[in-house]
């Protein structure tokens, strides 16, 4: 990977709950323009670290560098404004809303506007521009009217990242997007996910091994809350270590 | 059978607004006063449903709000009948009749304690929400119950009703007119509020908190303002209640009160513009030709609200407009 500053950054994250090490001295980098992914056996830390770099959880120790700016202290809402655009492995949408109605509250985020009380948000112009942006950029435009409890699982994820670009973020986290996904459903949110590294480098946490191989520039294999290998798919495929603990030796 | 939402609250209003007028015709003042009340409980609701149908929030303990805009009217207009200054500490003043100043007065002092109330109850959800809102209402009541300077567990009674400029106040009509005014100015700010960026954003909260701080917004800053617009509506419904009876009672501290307030809102339908508004109707209604009937009408009350949590969850708006949801 190329020597550039990171985007983003965890310093020797550490966090336990109890006797468990959950995250055990994490140090990983996002560079501009890629994909990183995160994988590892189920209990590994995943979702741990997804919430310390967030904000959800509070590390033990150790710090999350955003733009060469710690954001340790700050709360979720504002790594969000800082530059973290999430999205979340279980789907967190208004169900009762739109698909319209729910991109309007990213662009009511991004643009700090929830301190407005008369003009309605639908018919603002800029709220609306950045809302149907997203949408069209993940090819949700047609759902707008649609309300969010009636689309299909695949739009929802879609429907997720939508949210997170209407941020504008300078980095993704994204927290098992496939999750849940047929092929198809998955084959199209990857060959998004593809195109969004331009934007923005997300940090992908992920099962869908297809996926993974497919789009990540580097891979962090996560193992009882330690890295234990980073590297390309192809080192990452070849490494023993990583063989051992995760993949198993069945090849 | 399914009318569209805004024929139904069309009806409802024209139906409050016109009730009045044909009392005034055939000399029936206790119906005006009977309406004025539906409308006062009906403000009331509204300021609750903000956070409780919109913010998801089940406060039961609006009856401070609602108690201390009372207050607010029955000390400033006992200061100005009895001619004694009101001292307090940092500055003394005689009271006053002016119902504009004690309007002011309810929601500002609503709202402060709104304030300081939400940022500490708002740290909670669920259950210990509604159980700490619950606990501040009662320490309200039982201060007022010994408050013996303002009449302690017997109230403070008005012996003339505030007044406003250019009306007549005594006279039943043209106090509805204010108070039929006031819900409507309310309501148009709350329809356009719930459309609004804020409104959008206390919507989201309901549904999901992690969503909303994931989009870089405060969700105590939203919840707290919300709690605070709420407080402070049913503060000022709390002044004209006292002005409807002349009358200030710690009873309107009481978490019967709060309750009721609740049940206003399931009845019409929560998390709807008129939902507390029909709520109320059918209350004041029930309360009366029920209540005339047999002094334990709080049961056949208990059934009809069983019937709509039961089968109609979208409350009354619900089943005429063949809509469960209020956003659908």
């Amino acid at each position: 990977m190329s020597d550039a500053a990171p985007i983003l950054e965890t310093r020797h994250l550490s966090k336990s709950f109890g006797a468990l090490k959950a995250t055990d001295d994490v140090s990983i980098t996002l560079q501009p323009g890629e994909i990183h992914a995160i994988i590892g056996p189920n209990g590994a830390g995943k979702s741990t670290l997804i919430q310390q770099i967030c904000g959800a959880l509070r590390p033990d120790t150790g710090n999350v560098v955003l733009d060469g700016r710690d954001i340790s202290g700050l709360s979720t809402q504002a790594r969000a404004r800082a530059g973290l655009g999430r999205t979340f492995q279980v789907s967190q949408l208004c169900m009762e809303d739109s698909v319209l109605e729910n991109a309007l509250l990213g662009a009511v985020g991004a643009q700090g506007a929830a301190w407005r009380f008369w003009r309605r948000a639908l018919e603002t112009a800029e709220l609306r521009a950045t809302a149907e942006a997203a949408l069209a950029r993940v090819g949700l435009s047609d759902e707008a009217a649609t309300r969010c409890a009636n689309l299909s699982h695949g739009a929802r994820r879609q429907l997720e990242v939508a949210m997170a670009l209407t941020l504008r973020p300078r980095a993704f986290i994204m927290d098992e997007p496939m999750a849940g996904m047929g092929a198809a459903g998955s084959k199209r949110l990857t060959g998004l996910l593809d195109g969004l590294r331009q934007e923005a480098p997300i940090l992908l946490v992920e099962h869908d091994m297809d996926a993974v191989f497919a789009l990540a520039d580097r891979i962090s294999v996560l193992v009882y809350g330690k890295i234990i290998a980073t590297g390309s798919a192809q080192e990452i495929r070849s490494s023993r270590a990583v063989r051992e603990a995760y993949l198993g030796d069945a090849e | 059978m399914r009318i569209a939402e805004h024929w139904v609250n069309g009806a409802v209003l024209i139906g409050i607004a016109a009730l009045p007028l044909w009392a005034l015709l055939i000399d029936e003042p206790f119906t005006i006063t009977l309406v004025t009340r539906a409308v006062i409980l009906a403000l009331a609701a509204v300021g609750l449903n903000i956070v409780l149908g919109f913010g998801g929030l089940v406060s039961f303990g609006h009856a401070v709000f609602f108690g201390l805009g009372g207050y607010a009217m029955g000390i400033l207009a006992y200061h100005a009948q009895t001619y004694t200054v009101l001292d307090l500490g940092f500055f003394t003043t005689e009271g006053t009749k002016s119902m504009p100043i004690i309007w002011l007065v309810a929601m500002g002092i609503s709202a402060i304690a709104a304030f300081f109330i939400g940022l500490l109850c708002l740290r909670t959800s669920g259950v210990y929400f509604i159980m700490i809102t619950l606990a501040f209402g009662q320490m309200f009541y039982y201060f007022a119950i010994s408050w013996a300077q303002y009449g302690g567990e017997d109230g403070l009674s008005i012996y003339v009703r505030n007044g406003f400029p250019g009306l007549n106040t005594l006279v039943p009509i043209q106090f509805f007119g204010i108070c039929f005014a006031l819900l409507c100015l309310v309501l148009i700010l709350k329809a356009r509020l719930q459309r609004a960026p804020f409104g959008l954003a206390l919507n989201a909260l309901r549904q999901s908190e992690a969503r909303v701080a994931t989009m870089g917004l405060n969700p105590m800053r939203i919840k707290l303002l919300a709690f605070v617009l709420s407080g402070a509506i049913t503060g000022l419904a709390g002044a004209l209640f006292a002005d409807l009876n002349r009358f200030v009672s710690p009873a309107m501290f009481s978490w019967q009160f709060s309750g009721e307030l609740i049940v206003l809102i399931i009845i019409g339908g929560v998390g709807r513009l008129m939902g507390p508004v029909i709520g109320a109707c059918v209350f004041v209604a029930l309360e009366h030709f029920l209540g005339g009937l047999t002094d334990f009408w709080h049961v056949y009350l208990g059934l009809i609200l069983l019937g709509i949590v039961l089968f109609g969850r979208g409350g009354l708006l619900g089943l005429l407009t063949g809509k469960e949801g209020a956003h659908v």
